[in-house]
């Protein structure tokens, strides 16, 4: 079930607030319909004095999608994030998320949006009942939504026995699972991941993601960044940011046919080895190979196609079988192409 | 508890999350007695050092006599400098190296020679010469000293004329608000003024800066509370601490160093908390500019010497140079040590101080905006 909207019940108010109006109707119905983007970013820009941190992104999310943002430290993930809840003004562009326009209502857009980051946000002298009072409160929550809903996130997030304990006693995974409580007490449509599971095992990692699936399914709108491949490959669509452009959008088999991440006149390639740091330094140095990785006790190499037939005479004893492209393998072969543009 | 109605209208209050805020902020003070014990209890002991060790008077300064003379007049004259509370006679010497040895060994801060000629100078009628030597590295001691000597010279001059019975002129001096001059009833007011300051500035500057370290401040710019609210619900659990420090300190003061409240206890109470209001803003604007904690400590511990030296509490404001006259009518704790000084010593009344509590009111909110502002700022960056 959806989970109710506890800011939605009882309100004068409600539906007065023309802008919101048709991304907010009345409790069981859809959000947002399904014409209307949960979030929409149209030619998104921000520059810091001289720096540019976003250049030009354009994406738009439906709900209950659970799409994934990726990319190196510092190439404006987290800024897009800020610039979403309100928190940066654009340089220019056009954002909204449930209708609401990220430059006038920002106030309306925070009562709509969870966020949680890697930093957990959380009051460890606290005990996790304290923390999910505060936020309970800080929502602006009253005093029987707060402990309904409280209840309900306890049900969710299996933290019942930790109730009353502080958090500096809880291990990392429980302290996720707490900061996600906290992030969603207010019941948000849309809910923004900031690496969330940075520096969490995975099978708490796992644990989490299966959270996330669940309030999806329910209708919630999820943007996540992460660094973890596996993770970006649970994602229903992937963005990918280099270098402040949003150079790859789409599903993951979207991706795998981007030209850009298979040049033409080249193949991807498998070879397994019994020895594969030694083939990797020879491969490095064949004519034809553009990229070579090792994955496990195989290699993967980006080749030109009319190298292949070389490639095997040199190397008769060796298994070459032709691959699809994993994530990872996109994205180093965008950010190369890229790079090698810029040059 | 606030309802939903405010929620969902278009402009939410400015000062929302003002409750929830405060709250929490009860809960950390509370959750954490050690800190909350030290945090009352340094200043009392601070209060105590700094109470008995502060005595500006200065009597019994210790004083060496090379006499030359040696005759009933040198002695009666010697008698005369003992007879001052000011001089205490600590040692004789026979030379005049000896003299300036004790002045340079600091055994003595006065050094007085009089010269062989001295009994003999009286009874010609000429003048006679008495050498007083002072140490002038302790400028006020230095002061006291000379005003002193010359005294007693002129009332041992005037009681040789012959026929002069009494002084031409005698001054009476009658000290009011503080009769007995003690400098504890003048210096542990203005104390206490200067320890609330530094303990509230530095524990609200803390609690904010923590929150910044630990990424909570993050997440509380992405929820509906407002930055004024955010910052009231701070300073309401802080405010409530210093009354309370407050009010202890004003007991030991008036019981433990018997220093009488000549004015209304209440107004006292009453006009201290537009000083509160202003040194809670600036902790909070302190903790705006302020990434870390150990910042967040410095910048604090700098807002202690210019209201230690240029805010009256040690040197009287109408003899700074303009420049620094200046800078002191810009320090907060100028306008309370003229509060809190004027009701414990004068008894001034609320019509003596009404302007020295809205000067306060009005820095207070300055500073309480200027901080609210300075944090939505730093959201955007």
């Amino acid at each position: 079930m959806i989970p109710a909207d506890p800011i939605d019940s009882g309100d004068p108010m409600a539906g007065s607030v023309p802008i919101s109006s048709d991304a907010r109707t009345t409790r069981g119905a859809p959000l947002a319909p399904r014409a209307v983007a949960v979030i929409n970013a149209e030619h998104l820009t921000l520059r810091f004095g001289a720096f540019t941190a976003v250049d030009d992104v354009s994406f738009h999310l439906d709900r209950g999608e659970l799409f994934g943002f990726l990319g190196p430290n510092g190439s404006g993930k987290t800024t897009i994030i800020r610039a979403l809840c309100g928190l940066i003004p654009l340089t220019s562009g056009n954002a909204t998320i449930l209708g609401m326009d990220v430059r006038q209502h920002a106030a309306d857009i925070k009562r709509h949006v969870g966020y949680m980051s890697q930093k957990f946000g959380l009051y460890e002298d606290l005990t996790v009942q304290e923390n999910l009072n505060f936020y309970a409160a800080a929502y602006g929550l009253s005093a029987s939504a707060a402990s309904a809903r409280i209840e309900e996130l306890l049900a969710l997030t299996s933290l019942q026995p930790y109730f009353t304990r502080r958090v500096a006693q809880l291990s990392g995974g429980w302290k996720q699972r707490l900061a996600l409580a906290c992030a969603i007490i207010h019941s948000p449509e849309v809910v923004f991941l900031d690496e969330p599971t940075a520096g969490i095992d995975p099978v708490a990692r796992r644990s989490l993601w299966d959270l996330f699936f669940q309030l999806s399914g329910q209708g919630v709108t999820f943007f996540v960044t992460t660094h973890y491949m596996d993770e970006a490959e649970r994602c229903g669509r992937l963005g990918y940011i280099y270098m402040s452009k949003l150079i790859a959008l789409g599903t993951v088999a979207d991706l795998q046919q981007l030209p850009d991440a298979n040049p033409p006149g080249t193949s991807r390639l498998e070879i397994e080895a019994p020895q594969v740091s030694v083939l990797l330094a020879q491969l490095r140095q064949f004519p034809g190979v553009r990229e070579a990785t090792i994955f496990g006790r195989a290699i993967h190499a980006l080749v030109a196609t009319d190298s292949i037939d070389a490639l095997r005479t040199a190397f008769p004893q060796l298994s070459v079988r032709t691959i699809q492209p994993s994530l990872e393998d996109i994205f180093v072969t965008l950010t190369l192409h890229i790079m090698g543009e810029r040059k | 508890m606030t309802t939903t109605t405010q929620l969902n209208s278009r402009r939410p209050r400015r000062t929302f999350g003002l409750r929830p805020v405060a709250r929490k902020e009860f809960t950390h003070i509370l959750r954490d007695p050690s800190t909350l014990f030290f945090a009352l209890l340094i200043p009392i002991i601070q209060l105590f050092l700094f109470g008995y060790a502060v005595d500006t008077n200065v009597r019994q300064i210790p004083t060496v006599i090379y006499d030359e003379s040696h005759t009933q007049q040198s002695r009666s004259l010697i008698q005369a400098f003992a007879a001052s509370d000011i001089f205490h006679i600590s040692s004789y010497v026979q030379s005049e190296p000896a003299l300036y040895a004790t002045m340079r060994s600091g055994k003595a801060q006065v050094a007085i020679r009089i010269p062989y000629d001295y009994a003999r100078s009286l009874q010609r009628g000429t003048t006679a010469s008495v050498l007083v030597l002072v140490d002038g590295s302790d400028s006020s001691v230095a002061g006291i000293a000379v005003n002193a000597s010359t005294g007693v010279a002129l009332e041992q001059s005037l009681s040789r004329i012959p026929g002069v019975i009494s002084q031409p002129i005698e001054v009476r001096p009658s000290v009011l608000y503080n009769p007995s001059t003690r400098s504890a009833n003048f210096f542990i007011p203005g104390l206490i003024a200067i320890l609330l300051q530094t303990m509230i500035i530095l524990l609200i500057a803390l609690s904010l800066v923590r929150e910044r370290e630990r990424g909570t401040l993050e997440q509380l710019t992405m929820t509906p509370i407002a930055p004024l609210g955010l910052m009231l619900g701070k300073m309401i659990p802080y405010g409530v601490l210093a009354f309370s420090e407050l009010c202890l300190i004003l007991a030991i003061m008036r019981f433990i160093f018997q220093v009488p409240i000549h004015g209304s206890v209440f107004m006292l109470l009453l006009m201290s908390l537009p000083f509160l209001l202003t040194v809670l803003g600036v902790g909070l604007f302190i903790s705006t500019r302020a990434h870390t904690q150990a910042e967040a400590f410095q910048l604090s511990m700098g807002t202690i010497l210019p209201s230690v030296f240029l805010s009256g509490y040690i040197f009287q404001i109408s003899t700074m140079p303009a420049f620094f006259r200046g800078i002191s009518y810009l320090i907060p704790t100028t306008y309370y040590i003229q509060i809190i000084r004027g009701i414990v010593l004068r008894g001034s009344a609320f019509s003596d101080l009404w302007v020295n509590a809205l000067v306060l009111t009005l820095m207070g909110a300055g500073a309480i905006l200027l901080a609210a502002r300075a944090f939505v700022r730093q959201g955007a960056a």
